[in-house]
């Protein structure tokens, strides 16, 4: 009540700095003038935002990873959603292996995923690309769709379902009419979270990639090359991107203590 | 008059613009079992908290034993809290419950281990001492809740609604509990509820809140036969609130067939028609419709007849004058 | 209250995919580990041999003891950074609550790609921090270890996980009634008292789960081995990586790699288990 500075604040300042300072150098360094790091920055430059603009490849790899991430929102809903009412509503045998299967994909590494999907994939004779990268990416993220969803259906008052029932409504027109709008912030919610992790997934994508790629893996193939100040700049811009996305996210989810 | 224990002075709060508490000032003595009794919005949970010292008053003071003790944390002062659910802890015993804020105040062990069980056995809970709040029911809780507060043997003891979560038989029972602890432990007890019966029942003295002031603070009957105001007056007990500015209690209302009985000199009479006649167990309320839109209602013993017209007569001791 | 037909069209797409493509990719996984790879070509025959290789090879236990310590140091570090955080955002913040949460989750939604270059060129040889240092005359060369060590993988793993440990450990403090909290301080305990007796009893749950993704997590990863980890800092997957690459060994790699599925499910049951005791004991 009143508010002493104590080591818990010295404590969280410290991590603040720590989460940001990568971020914070990455920012500065972007604007290089150099083309080293060292410290401290020489110059002021845009050259390398410049240099990313016309690079082409680095372009088409955007394209292709903002089109694997819209479909892996896609199947990520279509599969989760139902995924999630099934758990909340339906009841089989083998609902508990269902269930801890379709949230493994959250805390397996993306190796496993990948890996596994890469022994289907080569069993089935199936040909790499970015479908399948996109398989990946949905089979993974389901248990994000699963989980924002469930969340929605938890706080959802099925008296409200009931009461639809009672005024004479079938199961579709109530699911259409009173479940699915109740769940229109928990799915865009999910969708965006997806989409964004989409974006930035490189573990499975790594073994699923055909011959083009999505953009961290075009980065990854040219850090393994040697560092360029350009990687800097398209950095920033991704940064930048998820800043407006999560606060976006966060209006949507309502404030921290919903989370 | 027994000595002060807290006073508080000219305490207000805000809370996002809305002001709480305006301006109340009331001494509680030692010893008393004083009842804050206030609708829902009235600001007698926030005046609790500001004395448990869960929150700081925007102005004003709060003295105990002669000491301003609103800089301190809650954790210091002399004060201990039995919550509306009771806050027992989960993951620890009931024994490990009421010895927390001894532990706190690293009391021996050995103490401890002779305060806490002495407090089971007033509670008559000595057999529950392992088990876990979980297991208890909503009566054995709050008593665990008691007896954890108590055990501090604080100064002043505050209790925020503990009664209103539980059953209607139980909460009599509970209430002649309450007042039986307050007598034997001589522990100033401060007591918030919304029920002016249990504030009737229970305390030396009420201080009735509205909207964030002080309506009037007296003992029981003071306030029943000496409401200050209409609202007080409506709010223990029922009221018959006149049109000129005075209040009369329905059991002192007199009802008799017209004309048949000579209206004393200083008396209040009206005529009007028998609306309803609601059976209350031992007695009926009668609601007369007299002219002008003045509806009273009268207490009677039950089980009479009345005409459809009657007269009602109120002497003058019992016009009680508001402000 | 929901229909047969309700149920199955509900239940049945969402389980023909978990089979097609978490299931089956298990299974083939298990197939493969025991077959062979006989001159560049995976042959059919069924044998144990690759599980053996784990056991036996003394590289291979070496490279996994260090993984596992690596992943080890890397959720003390989280804990140690992300449960204070949780515990100050939570319940000392005040009107800065979902600013500070939002800060925290923002670099979560930063590409971990991103943030793990970011640390590549603060820890170079010609790197911020070692130009820093000379220039400030602590150093008079560059530290090597700071980079391609295992240490600059925990470090950059640490920063990964660190929001990783916090959500779940924030999420259970948040859920702690107040009133709790007010009593143990209305019975005269002071806030370090409040925290260790009440608060972080009752937040183990999460706590505990968040270590677990942390460990997992940074057991699993492959990344910044190779990024930043040097030959020394190479860890468990990056062996596996190089057994469906160039060592060609996609029979081995897929015995590691179950072996590695196997470990984090039942350390997720465990760890699901002691949870679900801590919760029943404790919260209402």
């Amino acid at each position: 009540m009143r508010p002493r500075v104590t080591w818990v604040h010295a404590h969280a300042a410290l991590v603040f700095a720590f989460l940001y300072l990568p971020i914070l150098v990455l920012i500065v360094y972007s604007f290089n003038g150099e083309s080293v790091a060292g410290f401290p920055p020489h110059g002021w430059t845009l050259r390398w935002y410049n240099e990313l603009f016309a690079d082409d490849p680095l372009w088409s790899s955007v394209g292709n990873s903002l089109l694997v991430a819209a479909f892996a929102v896609a199947l990520a809903l279509l599969f989760g959603i139902p995924a999630a009412l099934a758990l909340d509503r339906a009841d089989f045998p083998g609902k508990q292996v269902f269930r801890r299967l379709v949230l493994l994909p959250l805390i397996l590494p993306g190796i496993i995923t990948g890996l596994s999907l890469l022994t289907l994939f080569a069993s089935a004779g199936a040909q790499l690309s970015l479908l399948t990268v996109a398989i990946g990416h949905g089979t993974a993220l389901i248990s994000v769709a699963v989980a924002e969803v469930s969340a929605g259906l938890q706080k959802f008052d099925r008296a409200l379902e009931e009461a639809s029932r009672d005024l004479g409504a079938s199961e579709w027109y109530t699911f259409r009419r009173v479940t699915l709008p109740s769940l229109k912030l928990p799915i865009i919610a999910a969708a965006l979270l997806i989409f964004t992790l989409s974006l930035d997934e490189i573990a499975v994508s790594f073994f699923l990639v055909g011959r083009e790629n999505t953009l961290p893996l075009e980065i990854w193939s040219r850090l393994r090359r040697g560092i360029t100040p350009e990687i800097n700049a398209v950095s920033t811009l991704i940064f930048a991107f998820s800043v407006v996305t999560i606060v976006v996210w966060f209006k949507l989810r309502g404030s921290a203590t919903d989370a | 008059m027994s000595d002060a224990l807290l006073t508080v002075a000219r305490v207000s709060k805000s809370f996002a613009g809305t002001k709480v508490l305006q301006d109340v000032s009331l001494t509680i003595a030692n010893g008393e079992f004083l009842t804050i009794l206030g609708e829902s919005g009235s600001g007698k949970t926030t005046l609790l908290r500001i004395i448990a010292g869960f929150e700081r008053a925007d102005n004003g003071t709060l003295t105990m034993n002669g000491n301003d003790i609103d800089r301190l944390p809650a954790n210091r002062r002399n004060v201990n809290t039995v919550f509306q659910h009771y806050a027992l802890f989960p993951h620890l015993t009931v024994f490990e419950n009421i010895a927390y804020g001894l532990r706190a105040k690293k009391v021996p062990a050995s103490e401890i281990k002779t305060r806490v069980e002495s407090a089971l056995a007033q509670m008559r809970m000595s057999e529950m001492a392992a088990r876990r709040p979980a297991q208890l029911s909503g009566g054995q809780q709050q008593r665990i809740a008691l007896a954890r507060a108590l055990v501090n043997r604080p100064a002043l003891l505050l209790l925020d609604e503990p009664l209103s979560a539980l059953d209607a038989t139980l909460r009599v029972h509970m209430q002649g509990e309450l007042k039986a602890l307050q007598r034997e432990t001589g522990i100033t007890f401060v007591f918030v509820t919304h029920d002016q019966e249990e504030a009737i029942t229970l305390s030396d003295r009420i201080a009735v809140l509205r909207n964030g002031h002080l309506e009037q603070i007296d003992t029981p009957r003071e306030l029943y036969n000496r409401p200050r105001t209409a609202y007080v007056a409506a709010f223990i007990g029922k009221a018959n609130l006149l049109p000129n500015g005075m209040a009369v209690r329905p059991e002192n209302v007199q009802v008799v067939a017209p004309a048949s009985v000579p209206v004393a000199s200083g008396s209040q009479s009206w005529t009007g028609t028998v609306k309803r006649i609601v059976f209350a167990g031992a007695s009926d309320l009668i609601e007369v419709d007299c002219s002008d839109g003045i509806i009273l209602n009268a207490r009677v013993p039950s089980g009479g007849s009345y005409p459809p017209t009657v007269q009602l007569l109120v002497a003058s001791e019992h016009l009680i004058p508001l402000s | 209250m929901y229909s047969r037909s309700y149920q199955r069209l509900v239940s049945i797409p969402p389980l023909l995919w978990v089979t097609a493509f978490l299931l089956l990719p298990y299974a083939s996984l298990f197939l493969i580990s025991f077959w062979q790879v006989h001159s560049q070509q995976i042959v059919h025959q069924w044998t144990l041999h690759n599980y053996g290789q784990l056991v036996g090879n003394p590289v291979y236990l070496e490279v996994l003891g260090r993984s596992a310590r690596i992943a080890a140091s890397v959720t003390i570090l989280a804990l140690l950074l992300g449960v204070p955080l949780a515990y100050f955002v939570s319940m000392r913040a005040g009107r800065f609550k979902n600013l500070l949460y939002q800060l925290v989750i923002i670099p979560l939604w930063v590409s971990y790609l991103v943030r793990a270059y970011a640390w590549k060129t603060i820890l170079g040889g010609n790197g911020v921090l070692n130009t820093l240092l000379i220039h400030v005359g602590i150093l008079h060369q560059p530290a090597a270890f700071l980079l391609y060590s295992p240490f600059a993988v925990i470090l950059t793993l640490t920063h990964i996980y660190t929001p990783f440990v916090f959500l779940p450990a924030y999420a259970s403090m948040a859920h702690i009634p107040k009133a709790l909290i007010e009593a143990s301080g209305d019975l005269g305990a002071s806030p370090f008292r409040s925290f260790w007796k009440v608060i972080f009893p009752l937040s183990l749950p999460g706590i505990i789960a968040g270590a677990t993704f942390a460990f997992v997590l940074s057991l699993g990863d492959f990344i910044a081995p190779l990024l930043i980890g040097g030959p020394n800092g190479i860890m468990i997957s990056n062996i596996v990586v190089s057994l469906f690459g160039a060592a060609y060994d996609w029979p081995l790699g897929s015995a590691i790699s179950l072996c590695i599925l196997i470990l984090v499910v039942v350390l997720i049951s465990t760890t699901e288990s002691v949870e679900r005791r801590l919760r029943l004991g404790g919260a209402r």
